[in-house]
């Protein structure tokens, strides 16, 4: 595989809680345009090593390439900067603020405007408001809750804010979309719309990573698949291979089956 | 925010300021009907409104609990009296000293804010509280072994604001009209107020000002998001001393005389009360807040001193220890029964009654 198809590596990259291995030497490596998809049990490690990737924890060793440079991932908002928008599992929108808003707060990071600007709203500021704007709205529209775009975000469904954090995530531009449990606690037809929009996206030129408990979903969705169980990988294939990979069944069904 | 606008039509909208203008225009002239001491006291209330909209940026806008915003306007009073009086025997002119003020309280914003980055809440009051006392012990001792801020006396014969030989504490007639010292205090600070609020507005509805609030709502997903928010709440610190360091300057040059004692504790907690009994992040509400605790005990002051004479034919309590009643008890009732303030914004009000459903 060409260095130009690799988006993602990670080397060995292992993070301690106290005397808890979270993830173990995790080594995995993610090509650019598709969507990868990490599952595991409960507890695997799998939101630990997003929180590693994007910089919200600190990894005790290994290191992540992006892009072909490697990440000093010390930052959230650094993460944000080369290219990695996330979402969380417990979903974490600006409650207070209409989904717009929120949305145009995901392009802070691609914008200049500072308090001079702000102070004097010079035509500079003005334009790149109204850029802003504009975005925003092309965003929701294109998650599909423009028609909720001035409703509080704690006022939205659960699945318009699983949508709405998707399109902030976006506004970010970047090249990898970190989705966690994106379809928790969503129905049968909330899902599907979920697939068609994250299908969409990729086609779009985003590559995705994918944690999700919804196997089917996973299956369905995803090019490529790694397993995670106990913070080690046991597995990373393509779906129809994982899901018949001992393994990956024992740690799903627990116990040996032996 | 964009909810927040009231549905006034446009042409309203120019009326209601038309009014506003020409009342804050007779302020000064009604009040010095009843004394030039009147004056004084609206020039305190619109100096405090200034102040409370400084604080308003980082407590408000920002979330950031600082209870030692007096500290700013120390140093803003204090530069402004060690650079524009006989002690140094320096006189420079306002217009050096007040920015060099605020970019001086400005550096201590950022200083005071630099090593809070990490902290929250409670964790940061009380940090904040301990950066107040700092400075104000240190105004109170640094009389030895060089004499620099006169310690407990504090610093005397500052010079007024004054351009040219237009000094704004004498007496002078303006195209006709005859203006005292404290009323042309009277239109610089209102000049001042304007500006802040004309800078609270826009920042609010600016990329910074979202991203302050984001910060207030959930800082690890606006850090997700991209922002800095080392850098944006530093600017928050940083905005608001430099508001509290012009405040002091002219409060300097308004009284003639600082000291160590104008910049306790309690005025940071006044401060930080007009801001939260008024409506935290809410523009008019701040003003009402500022301007009610401002004039309180003014009013206190002056109307239960002669109540009570009339009343009992002596002075029972001490009007001094009356106020910290009143206002005790004004605090205690606001807060239960109107927990996101006197005149909330829409916005404050639904976070209010998220968290106590």
């Amino acid at each position: 595989m060409s260095t130009q198809q690799i988006l993602l590596e990670a080397h060995a990259v292992a993070k301690h809680f106290g005397g808890v291995k979270a993830l173990h030497d995790v080594s995995l490596t993610i090509r650019r345009g598709e969507i990868y998809g990490l599952i595991g049990p409960n507890g695997a490690g799998k939101t630990t090593f997003f929180n590693c990737l994007t910089g919200l924890y600190r990894n005790e060793s290994g290191h992540f390439v992006f892009d072909g440079t490697r990440l000093a991932a010390d930052a959230p908002h650094k993460a944000a900067e080369v290219g990695i928008a996330r979402t969380f599992q417990n979903i974490r929108l600006f409650g207070n603020m209409t989904a717009l808003e929120n949305v145009m707060v995901g392009r802070h990071l691609r914008t200049r405007a500072g308090v001079l600007g702000a102070i004097t709203r010079n035509s500079t500021t003005r334009a790149e408001e109204a850029a802003i704007t504009r975005r925003a709205e092309e965003l929701l529209h294109y998650v599909g809750i423009y028609e909720r775009a001035h409703d509080y975000a704690k006022n939205l469904s659960y699945g318009d804010q699983r949508r709405l954090e998707i399109a902030r995530a976006l506004a970010t531009e970047p090249k990898l979309l970190a989705l966690d449990e994106p379809a928790a606690g969503m129905n049968g037809t909330e899902t599907d719309a979920l697939r068609v929009l994250v299908e969409g996206i990729c086609r779009d030129g985003v590559t995705v990573l994918l944690i999700e408990h919804d196997v089917k979903l996973v299956m369905g969705l995803c090019g490529r698949v790694a397993v995670l169980d106990y913070g080690e990988k046991i597995c990373e294939d393509v779906p129809a291979v994982v899901q018949r990979d001992p393994r990956v069944i024992e740690a799903y069904l627990g116990g040996s089956l032996a | 925010m964009s909810n927040a606008v009231k549905p006034l039509g446009r042409h309203q909208h120019w009326l209601a300021l038309l009014l506003i203008g020409v009342v804050l225009l007779l302020v000064p002239f009604v009040a010095a009907l009843g004394g030039q001491a009147w004056v004084r006291i609206a020039n305190f209330a619109i100096l405090y409104v200034f102040l409370a909209l400084g604080l308003n940026i980082v407590v408000g806008y920002a979330g950031l609990l600082d209870l030692g915003y007096v500290a700013f306007y120390a140093v803003g009073a204090y530069t402004y009296a060690l650079l524009a009086s006989p002690h140094f025997a320096i006189h420079l002119p306002f217009w050096v000293i007040l920015p060099f003020g605020a970019g001086l309280a400005c550096i201590f914003g950022v200083l005071l804010g630099a090593p809070t980055l990490k902290l929250r809440g409670d964790y940061l009051a009380i940090v904040t509280l301990g950066f107040g006392e700092i400075i104000r012990i240190f105004m109170n001792n640094l009389n030895a072994p060089i004499n620099i801020t006169n310690g407990a006396q504090g610093i005397t014969l500052i010079d007024p604001i004054r351009i040219g030989d237009f000094s704004l504490s004498q007496t002078s007639t303006v195209l006709g009209v005859t203006l005292s010292g404290p009323q042309k205090y009277y239109f610089l600070l209102v000049a001042l107020a304007i500006l802040v609020i004309v800078i609270n507005i826009r920042l609010q509805d600016s990329r910074i000002g979202r991203a302050w609030q984001a910060i207030r709502e959930d800082e690890v997903a606006a850090k997700a998001c991209g922002i800095n928010t080392r850098n944006i709440k530093l600017l928050a610190f940083a905005m608001g001393a430099s508001f509290g360091g012009i405040a002091g300057g002219v409060f300097s040059a308004m009284q003639g005389f600082v000291s160590p004692e104008s910049f306790s504790l309690m005025e940071s907690i006044t401060i930080l009360a007009m801001v939260v009994l008024g409506g935290m992040g809410h523009i008019p509400g701040v003003i009402l807040g500022a301007v009610l605790l401002t004039g309180l005990p003014e009013a206190l002051r002056y109307g239960i001193e002669p109540l009570q004479k009339m009343v009992f034919g002596r002075m029972l309590i001490d009007p001094e220890s009356l106020r910290m009643l009143v206002f005790g008890l004004a605090l205690v009732l606001v807060m239960r029964f109107r927990p996101a303030g006197l005149w909330p914004s829409p916005q404050r009000r639904r976070e209010l009654s998220e968290s106590t459903d």
